[in-house]
């Protein structure tokens, strides 16, 4: 039991930083320009994809600095070119050109790299388990993300709050009218904090493809998981991202090792209760199975009780 | 009589064109491609009284023709096995019971506030019932599905509907109806207010209609029309699978409606038939049609945000100023190199296809009935110019679009 208690803290560790890297651009995105862009998890399938690319060619090593600096200057130019040219005709037309540039992102995926998972090892420098604790390794390579994942955390939070473009970018959340005012260019900081964002999903690509899986289908599975952890962190909140982050790994790393079912439950305080039909199978649904719908579950009911969210400051 | 015409000769014109279409197109592909655009048109139609008329963006549509489809479903077989008296021709109104039921419970839990709020909830909601859809597999039927015979003997009209056909023309109907029904919904004042709740709701609110029993109605009379495409869907495939109520099908009627044109009421009917077109004729030619699905998307999103709908719609003064012939030497001009530039296009795609999908990339490709070796720079090099002078032309007519548009309003504006 506390062997399991043990790796399952860290992993959820590891899965909650590597979900906080995608939402934490993504809320920064969506409570600076009010868009909730829906090609961000597909900015880390490109990151994931590129890191693969370039790992194949010269190494990991370079493919860590240099994908994610491409994915960034990409959505830099989707920011330019497409998210401003449609901003004209309001949020709805801005979102749904976030979803067709998802679609499209996807398809050339399919396009270039094929349909199905490419293989994309871990980097041999960091493949050795690092300790073993009640005979389960915890692998170099997981520990490796988590650092790679605390540290961006620190770097984002000093350059949020100590330095100068951090406290425009703060002040462009609340008051974008008044930073302009203030004479600011407040385009150019949604563009930078657009790429900035774009690149962080594009770090979480590169090391979360090797830890998941790199397959056309990664940003339509982890997609609808970031916005939950935004909606429930808060809208804005980068805390609350992060807790809501934690709280999400928790969720589905726990949820996978309880294999019991209310008909396991009832089985053990003595109740045989056999229902047919759609509530028998409610019955025997497995806790561990239901790690795909909590997440929904749980977003469902924030947004109609409490839209603002753990953290949030206001509603969306 | 003339008014007569004006009012109802559309509507004539609409049954006379659904009574015909499948005696000029006979073929059994025809027949089953008229039959899903039927479908498709009802389900387009149905999403925009929650898009465009109540200005709720919704990611989970699907849902509702899922449930729709799969409780007909159920019901057919319950009528094939005797324990249902019900002609099959009303079957589709099973499904949209069940779009009702599901529409009004989810609907007041999510209407209460509209933009990103609404449109997450329903994604939730969507991504919910898809992922509980293979956890339930008494209902659903699990990976599999649930499958049922459409030729039972308690029908109405007395077809059996072993013929496609015969099913062509049941979901025919039901569209006309749908059409009409939906058409007339936008003019009761139901309809003005969704309007108006859509437009300002603070406003709708002080005049007395709050905005959430007037988006939960709005909702669940769309459900209603949802359930019922789902009801028709159930008839036309005889097999319903978890697939129905996910991700994929809810994308693809937002992008259909949207591609049509949320603005008009004629816009979605649009979409539907031409994605519809699209997904029939090019998923068979082409593994990319998605892509191209997803940049005709993405390109109406950025230069024509009313759809194809809107793109006709701003003809019509100028139709009716008689300028039209004026435009057309400008629209001629600016066509070619939109062609040259989307050869470019198909060409780099289709090449990258056949590399990454094909067994044997050193087979020949074969486009526009020329084989040759994917891996030619030839092939490469003719694909990056023809984009490349395309897109050099199409900047240039396109300034003259601009102009001759202008040079039409300029003399419109002089003419009142």
């Amino acid at each position: 039991m506390l062997e399991y208690l043990i790796f399952s803290i860290l992993n959820t560790l590891v899965l909650g930083m590597l979900l906080f890297m995608l939402s934490s651009g993504l809320t920064l995105i969506f409570s600076m320009m009010g868009v909730l862009n829906f090609a961000h998890a597909s900015f880390y399938m490109l990151g994931a994809y590129f890191g693969y690319q370039i790992s194949t060619v010269i190494g990991f090593w370079p493919a860590l600095v240099i994908a994610p600096l491409l994915v960034g200057v990409l959505g830099a130019f989707v920011e330019r070119y497409g998210l401003r040219t449609v901003h004209k005709y309001g949020h709805v037309a801005e979102l749904l050109f976030t979803v067709g540039l998802a679609f499209i992102i996807e398809e050339c995926v399919n396009l270039i790299w094929g349909r199905n998972a490419v293989t994309y090892p871990v980097p041999q420098s960091l493949d050795f388990p690092l300790f073993t604790l009640f005979s389960t390794e915890f692998s170099a390579y997981r520990m490796f993300m988590l650092l790679i994942s605390v540290g961006i955390f620190v770097v984002l939070y000093l350059v949020l709050t100590r330095t100068r473009i951090g406290l425009i970018i703060q002040a462009a959340l609340t008051h974008p009218q008044g930073v302009s005012a203030l004479g600011h260019n407040v385009p150019m900081v949604f563009m930078l904090v657009f790429g900035g964002g774009s690149a962080l999903a594009g770090i979480a690509g590169v090391i979360g493809g090797i830890f998941l899986i790199t397959e056309p289908a990664m940003a339509a599975t982890l997609g609808p998981i970031v916005f939950v952890v935004i909606v429930v962190g808060g809208m804005g909140s980068l805390t609350g991202a992060f807790v809501a982050s934690l709280l999400l790994a928790a969720i589905q790393t726990f949820a996978v090792g309880l294999e019991y079912s209310i008909t396991d439950i009832l089985a053990m305080v003595g109740i045989h209760w056999d229902l047919g039909g759609v509530l028998g199978d409610l019955e025997r649904i497995q806790l561990s199975h239901t790690g795909p719908i909590l997440p929904y579950l749980f977003m469902v009911l924030m947004l109609m009780f409490r839209p603002k969210g753990l953290m949030g400051k206001r509603e969306s | 009589m003339p008014i007569l015409i004006r009012r109802y000769g559309i509507w004539a014109a609409a049954m006379v064109l659904c009574g015909v279409l499948p005696l000029i197109f006979k073929s059994s592909f025809s027949i089953s491609l008229l039959s899903q655009m039927g479908i498709a048109i009802i389900f387009a139609l149905s999403y925009n009284m929650l898009l465009g008329h109540g200005g709720m963006l919704s990611f989970g549509h699907a849902v509702y023709l899922g449930l729709g489809g799969f409780l007909a479903m159920h019901a057919l077989n319950r009528i094939g096995g005797g324990t249902l008296p019900l002609p099959l021709e009303l079957l589709p109104l099973v499904g949209g019971m069940a779009g009702v039921l599901a529409g009004a419970v989810f609907g007041w839990l999510s209407t209460d506030r509209a933009g990103t709020t609404f449109a997450l909830i329903s994604l939730g909601i969507g991504e919910l019932i898809a992922a509980s859809a293979l956890m339930l597999p008494s209902f659903f039927g699990g990976e599999e599905g649930i499958a049922g015979n459409r030729m039972v003997k308690m029908t109405l009209t007395g077809f059996k509907f072993g013929k496609s056909i015969e099913v062509y023309y049941l979901i025919a109907c039901w569209m006309l109806i749908s059409v009409a029904l939906m058409y007339l919904l936008t003019k009761t004042p139901l309809g003005r207010v969704a309007n108006a709740v859509r437009d300002n709701p603070e406003r709708a609110a002080f005049i007395g209609y709050n905005p959430r029993s007037v988006r939960t109605i709005q909702f669940t009379l769309a459900a209603f029309f949802a359930g019922l495409a789902g009801g028709l869907f159930a008839i036309n495939y005889e097999i319903i699978t978890a697939e129905t109520v996910g991700a994929n099908p809810s994308g693809s009627v937002l992008m259909m409606t949207y591609i049509g044109g949320v603005g008009h009421f004629f816009g979605p009917i649009l979409g539907a038939v031409l994605v519809t077109f699209m997904q029939q004729s090019l998923a068979g030619i082409t593994h990319a049609w998605l892509l191209y699905f997803g940049l005709l998307f993405v390109i109406m999103v950025l230069w024509a945000p009313n759809g194809l709908a809107g793109l006709i719609m701003i003809h019509e003064p100028v139709w009716k100023a008689g300028l039209l012939k004026r435009l057309l030497p400008a629209y001629l001009a600016i066509l070619v190199p939109t062609l040259v530039m989307f050869t470019g296009v198909m060409i780099l795609v289709e090449i990258n296809y056949h590399l990454s999908l094909s067994i044997n990339p050193d087979e020949p490709l074969t486009l526009f009935g020329i084989a040759f070796n994917a891996k030619s720079p030839i092939a490469w090099a003719l694909a990056i110019v023809l984009i490349a002078v395309g897109f050099y032309f199409f900047r240039r007519m396109g300034r003259w679009v601009n102009q001759s548009w202008n040079e039409v309003t300029q003399l419109m504006k002089g003419d009142r």
